[in-house]
């Protein structure tokens, strides 16, 4: 036994590390570690000396400078005397809206226009073959130019809802201006508001949170966490008996009622937009959604949504025809064979494409600088990057945000991917 | 020192190793060529015409210094640098002086290690806003919309200006000149506040330019200033005396149609230190003597250039203001030629 | 009345009746237009909303459209020929398109050279042809194709020949150091040795050989600086320069992302994963004012450059994911089968896995490259003068200040043109390799 096992290691020669398939992948892979090592060590010693020659050696400390400038858009309180690092948190969360809002609606436009492309009226589904058409051919920064300068040329100023003759008039019973500046939604506001909770006693870092928002999520969740009990039931239910309780409106009051009631104790109320006869500042009250998050936030979900529409598109059509042709047979109507029995085989197909497609419309709202939209590429790698001169933190930290952005997206999708795969028998 | 550089089947030859070392005259001499870094694109100052050769005010001091330094105006390489590229740029090597609109401050010179030669043009931030909203001062502007374009100084200017007298505003970055107009002219944003040569300039075009007014508030000095990098003064010598005497050919009388007359010699012994034809200037800035007299023939002399490009005649239609030479009242005051 | 039909039926019919007419209303335009516009009262709604749609928009745009602006030289001449035309200032400025447009194409190229970049073009379509339409064109066209690559930027930024020509030597002696170590010792050994000799012919051999071969014959074309470089050409160069660089690296991706080499693995995920995290903006920002920093100090080289390297690492991470889709479509049986005919690892991607794969995935290179050309356009950010850049550079001359749609209507045609087709193209090409396949 032990000559057996001993005899080829007594027989190593240095040549086996290239012909012996046992050792040569190992061999491979240490030249490639090295290779790649060395390349590394290169290119950080050059960056090294040319800082160094710059007189510029790597240091975060401008971050907790004020930042100097002042952002239109903003989730969060922010004025110009706060830090670069807030500054580059308020364009963070920028992004993060434009995102979310962009893949929303691009989701509910491209399968809209996705299923349309399959109508059978002819003249409905060219026109969407030539928006898809339309929207894939046509760059994206020059869909959110064009989107913007629309906005601009085609909406009333502030300037004429206001005077002796306006030209222009608030919609749905004075409550949304839809201006050449942006659009002015009503307020949400409490009048028995709980205030915000700080976080972090320093006033440059500071982090308020609305605690009349935390009460609402609170009183969702615990809705939500009622509702599912009662579906459970109704499915122990469902499986012993075999007849299913009706749950819809229990669980729609379950989970709306708790957030009623904070609602109202919190005393929540809308106040709209109010015109005053300044010519200045024509409009105030409200809130106000700038045009260049309009434009960025349309011309995205259009842009997308094409990609969408095709994704949709090919995954209804990998759907085989028998099974359209087996819930016709079981008299289903055509509706509702695309809702309950197209989608949802087709949405498995979906799925990882849109996924890719998201990301894509995460990684283009980039574009924002564009149209002025202060996104984190605005703040952090545009006016902090240009104030300070400090390029190579400026755009690692960007680079980081996004990939950080990018991985957790696929990773939520590649879940629900899992989730929602066929589980094959 | 030379070497090549192969990128796959791209061949490049790629500029001289140590920039600092060899200095950058004898660079830009060993090359032919200036590479000037300008605007992407600013009415009056910086712009392609329809057969691609560049045109304006910074464009004429790019030429001048070529033709000081070459003895060409037209060896020179456009580079056009954006607000945040323009840095980097001069201070990687890839141009050898920039003429772009830049304000003359105290980070950038220091900081940033630049080496500013003097003001080719002073200018400060002003507002223009239609005549029907009834402003007649900056402090009256409260709640108003402003457009700006970012990456500059006038984003700081702004946000201090109305911090300081206490009053709201909503700033409306923009990234081009032409954007801000299209915006300010729809009436997106109520102000357009840039520095006071853009803003007249920008008004000149309109349809109708009567129906806007600029606002009598200057809320900050930008001195525009070419700038070389820190750490090569031969260079940085030869832009600022070209800049100097282009000054001083206005204050003298000297023209680009005189400018050969008058270089055969002349009463006035500064003129004739400048066009070469007495004294050995051009040597010691390591040129030859009749440097001055070519970087004055190419586009004439500071005021020629400023009347051609930006002046009253051009559709832009500045004044000379503050930009006039300390004779007639203004600032431009080039040291002597000694 | 009666019940038995045998013998009281008066009339057996012993010819078929000739067939009747459909109803007039289910044939020809009515019965189209019945069937696939007003079927049911939804789609009638639907019919009558698009067409009002249809309509609006074709009026807006057509009026604006035609409008007598062709020779006008600035837009304050355009105002004027439109306002005498009665209608205020609607109306296109078309002056500036007729003024620009050889600018938009070809940015400040030089006149005289305009025939260079478009026989470029023109050659590409040839070089292309053996890949893309096999069967029509004969096969000895593909040592054209090799030949490209090196012909293409010579033609573009002229230049000495021997630029190129020492550029394709390098491969060469790659090739035959490959060919004669391989056989001595390992594969391995050869592969190693080979690219080691081709970087030391490029980095440091070639530069004093082109220099000699130059100063003895100094054969070649008008230099052209990529400076000069603008417009559509500027970025169809980016895009064709990003995606033929992309192939071999997105190949050696891919097979390393696919490989069993756990190091070389996560090197390539950790590229592939990092470049598609990132928006192309900020790998842009990396080329105007970082790349230098990464280099050896002194080391610059222009813009257009930098560009071109950041694209192509970009290109190359889509190119990676597009081709592990060609790999993995192959069936199993592929691989195995190489296998068993005794084939090594490279033997076996070269003769058989590559060739299916690549063929796989042309589709999917051909939309990567309409993605990347698509994206060129986001150089105007950073100062570049592309089709986009150009227009603002336009606007900023004070006789067309204050144009936009014009311009950028003329840009996004344009654009729409060349991507419309190249899709056209590769969902033919995916109908033709889909039939090859069943």
């Amino acid at each position: 036994m032990t000559t057996i096992t001993e005899a080829p290691r007594a027989q190593f020669r240095l040549s086996m590390l290239l012909y012996d398939t046992r050792y040569r992948s190992g061999t491979i892979q240490i030249i490639a570690l090295f290779g790649f090592v060395l390349m590394a060590g290169w290119l950080i010693s050059n960056t090294m000396n040319n800082l160094a020659a710059l007189g510029k050696p790597i240091d975060f400390g401008f971050f907790a400078e004020p930042a100097s400038y002042d952002i239109n858009q903003r989730l969060l309180d922010y004025n110009s005397r706060d830090t670069h690092l807030r500054a580059a948190f308020i364009g963070l969360l920028n992004t993060l809206v434009v995102a979310v809002l962009g893949c929303i609606t691009a989701t509910v436009l491209g399968v809209l226009i996705g299923v349309l492309r399959l109508s059978k009226n002819w003249l409905v589904a060219r026109l969407m073959t030539i928006y898809v058409e339309l929207f894939r051919n046509v760059p994206v920064l020059l869909w959110i130019v064009f989107t913007m300068a629309i906005l601009i040329e085609s909406l009333p100023q502030p300037r004429d809802f206001i005077g002796d003759a306006p030209t222009a008039f608030m919609g749905l019973f004075n409550s949304i201006a839809a201006t050449n500046q942006g659009t002015w939604l009503p307020e949400v506001l409490f009048s028995r508001s709980l205030g915000n909770l700080h976080l972090f006693g320093e006033a440059r870092l500071r982090f308020d949170v609305s605690l009349d928002l935390v009460a609402i999520l609170v009183a969702l969740g615990i809705g939500i966490f009622g509702a599912r009990i009662v579906s459970r039931r109704a499915e122990r239910i469902q499986s012993e008996t075999g007849v299913r309780p009706k749950t819809g409106i229990i669980n729609f009051l379950i989970i709306a009622l708790p957030v009623l009631v904070v609602l109202v104790a919190l005393g929540f109320y809308l106040d709209g937009p109010h015109l005053t006869t300044r010519k200045l500042k024509p409009i105030e009250g409200g809130t106000l959604i700038r045009n260049s998050l309009i434009a960025l936030w349309l011309a995205l979900s259009l842009y997308t949504a094409a990609f969408i529409a095709e994704i949709v598109r090919a995954g209804i059509m990998a759907i085989s025809h028998g099974q359209t042709e087996a819930a016709a047979a079981l008299g289903i109507r055509p509706g509702r064979i695309m809702r309950l029995v197209i989608l949802p085989q087709a949405l498995r197909v979906i799925i990882p494409p849109l996924i890719s497609n998201y990301l894509n419309l995460t990684k283009n709202s980039s574009l924002a600088i564009a149209v002025g939209y202060m996104d984190i590429t605005g703040t952090l790698g545009g006016i902090t990057l240009n104030q300070t001169g400090r390029e190579l933190e400026c755009i690692l930290l960007l680079m980081l945000v996004y990939l950080s952005i990018s991985l957790s997206i696929s990773a939520v999708m590649n879940w629900y991917n899992e989730s929602v795969k066929l589980r094959e028998r | 020192m030379k070497k090549s550089v192969y990128f796959g089947v791209l061949t490049v030859a790629s500029l001289a190793a140590g920039a600092a070392a060899a200095g950058t005259l004898d660079d830009v001499k060993a090359r032919g060529k200036l590479n000037c870094g300008v605007t992407t694109g600013l009415v009056g100052f910086a712009a392609p015409d329809a057969n691609g050769v560049w045109e304006g005010f910074d464009v004429a001091l790019c030429r001048a210094v070529a033709a000081a330094v070459l003895g060409d105006g037209n060896s020179v390489e456009f580079v056009p640098t954006t607000g945040k590229t323009r840095f980097t740029a001069l201070a990687s090597g890839e141009i050898d002086m920039l003429a772009r609109n830049t304000t003359w401050t105290f980070s950038r010179d220091v900081d940033l290690k630049f080496e500013f030669v003097g003001v080719n043009y002073y200018d400060g931030q002003g507002f223009m806003v239609p005549k029907e909203l009834g402003v007649t001062s900056a402090k009256d502007l409260d709640g108003a919309t402003v457009c700006i374009q970012t990456g500059t100084t006038t984003e700081l200017n702004l946000a201090d200006f109305f911090r300081a007298n206490n009053i709201s505003y909503e700033p409306v970055p923009i990234e081009t000149n032409a954007e801000a107009q299209q915006q300010y002219l729809a009436g997106a944003c109520d102000v357009y506040t840039t520095d006071a040569s853009g803003l007249a300039a920008t008004r000149a075009t309109f349809e109708k330019p009567g129906d806007h007014i600029l606002l009598p508030e200057i809320i900050s000095k930008e001195p525009l200033a070419p700038l070389v990098r820190h750490g090569d003064s031969e260079w940085a010598d030869v832009v600022r005396w070209t800049l100097n005497a282009l000054i001083s050919a206005e204050e003298y009388g000297i023209t680009k149609a005189n400018a050969e007359e008058m270089s055969k010699g002349s009463d006035n012994p500064e003129i004739n230190r400048i066009l070469g034809s007495e004294g050995t200037l051009g040597e010691m800035l390591g040129l030859d003597n009749a440097w001055a007299k070519r970087a004055i023939m190419v586009g004439g002399n500071y005021g020629e250039i400023f009347d051609a490009n930006i002046g009253e005649s051009t559709p832009i239609a500045l004044s000379r203001g503050l930009n006039a030479q300390w004779t007639k009242g203004g600032l431009l005051y080039s040291p002597p030629f000694r | 009345m009666s019940n038995t039909h045998a013998d009281t039926v008066a009339f057996v019919r012993d010819t078929m009746l000739p067939q009747q007419e459909p109803p007039p209303s289910s044939v020809g335009a009515v019965g189209w237009a019945r069937a696939n516009l007003f079927s049911g009262w939804f789609n009638t709604i639907l019919t009558f909303v698009s067409i009002l749609v249809i309509g609006f928009v074709l009026y807006e745009i057509l009026s604006w459209v035609f409008s007598p602006t062709w020779n006008a030289g600035s837009l304050r001449e355009c105002r004027e020929i439109l306002s005498a035309g009665g209608e205020a200032t609607r109306g296109a400025c078309w002056g500036v398109i007729r003024e620009r447009w050889i600018q938009l194409l070809f940015g400040f190229y030089p006149a005289d050279l305009y025939w260079r970049p478009i026989l470029a073009f023109i050659l590409l379509g040839v070089a292309l042809a053996p890949v893309l339409f096999a069967d029509k064109v004969p096969s000895q066209l593909i040592w054209f194709s090799a030949i490209y690559p090196f012909l293409f930027p010579w033609l573009l930024w002229g230049g000495t020949i021997w630029g190129p020509l020492s550029a394709l030597a390098g491969f060469v002696i790659g090739y035959f150091v490959f060919k004669a170590l391989s056989e001595v010792t390992s594969t391995l050994i050869g592969i190693i040795a080979a690219v080691v000799a081709a970087l030391l012919w490029w980095l440091v051999l070639s530069g004093y050989v082109v220099d000699a071969l130059n100063s003895i014959l100094p054969i070649g074309i008008q230099a052209v600086e990529s400076r000069n470089f603008g417009g559509f050409m500027l970025s169809i160069t980016i895009g064709v320069v990003a995606i033929a660089c992309s192939l071999p690296l997105g190949i050696v991706l891919a097979l390393g992302r696919q490989s069993d080499l756990m190091i070389v693995k996560y090197i390539c995920v950790g590229f592939i994963e990092f470049v598609r995290g990132v928006p192309l903006i900020t790998l842009l920002f990396v080329a105007s004012v970082l790349l230098n920093l990464f280099l050896p100090p002194g080391t610059t080289f222009d813009i257009i450059l930098r560009v071109l390297i950041m694209v192509t690492l970009f290109a190359s991470a889509y190119m990676a994911e597009v081709i592990r889709g060609g790999l993995a479509a192959l069936p199993k049986g592929q691989y195995e089968g190489a296998d068993s005919l005794g084939l090594n690892y490279w033997q076996a991607q070269r003769l058989v896995i590559m060739p299916q794969a690549l063929k796989i995935s042309i589709p999917g290179i051909v939309s990567t490259f309409i993605g990347v050309f698509k994206d060129t356009t986001l150089v105007s950010i950073i100062g570049l003068l592309d089709p986009l850049g150009l227009s603002n550079a336009i606007r900023a001359d004070s006789n067309w200040n204050g144009v936009v749609w014009e311009l950028y209507g003329f840009i996004a045609a344009m654009f729409f043109i060349f991507c419309f087709s190249m899709s056209r193209y590769s969902m033919y090409l995916e109908r033709k390799l889909r039939t090859g396949h069943r």
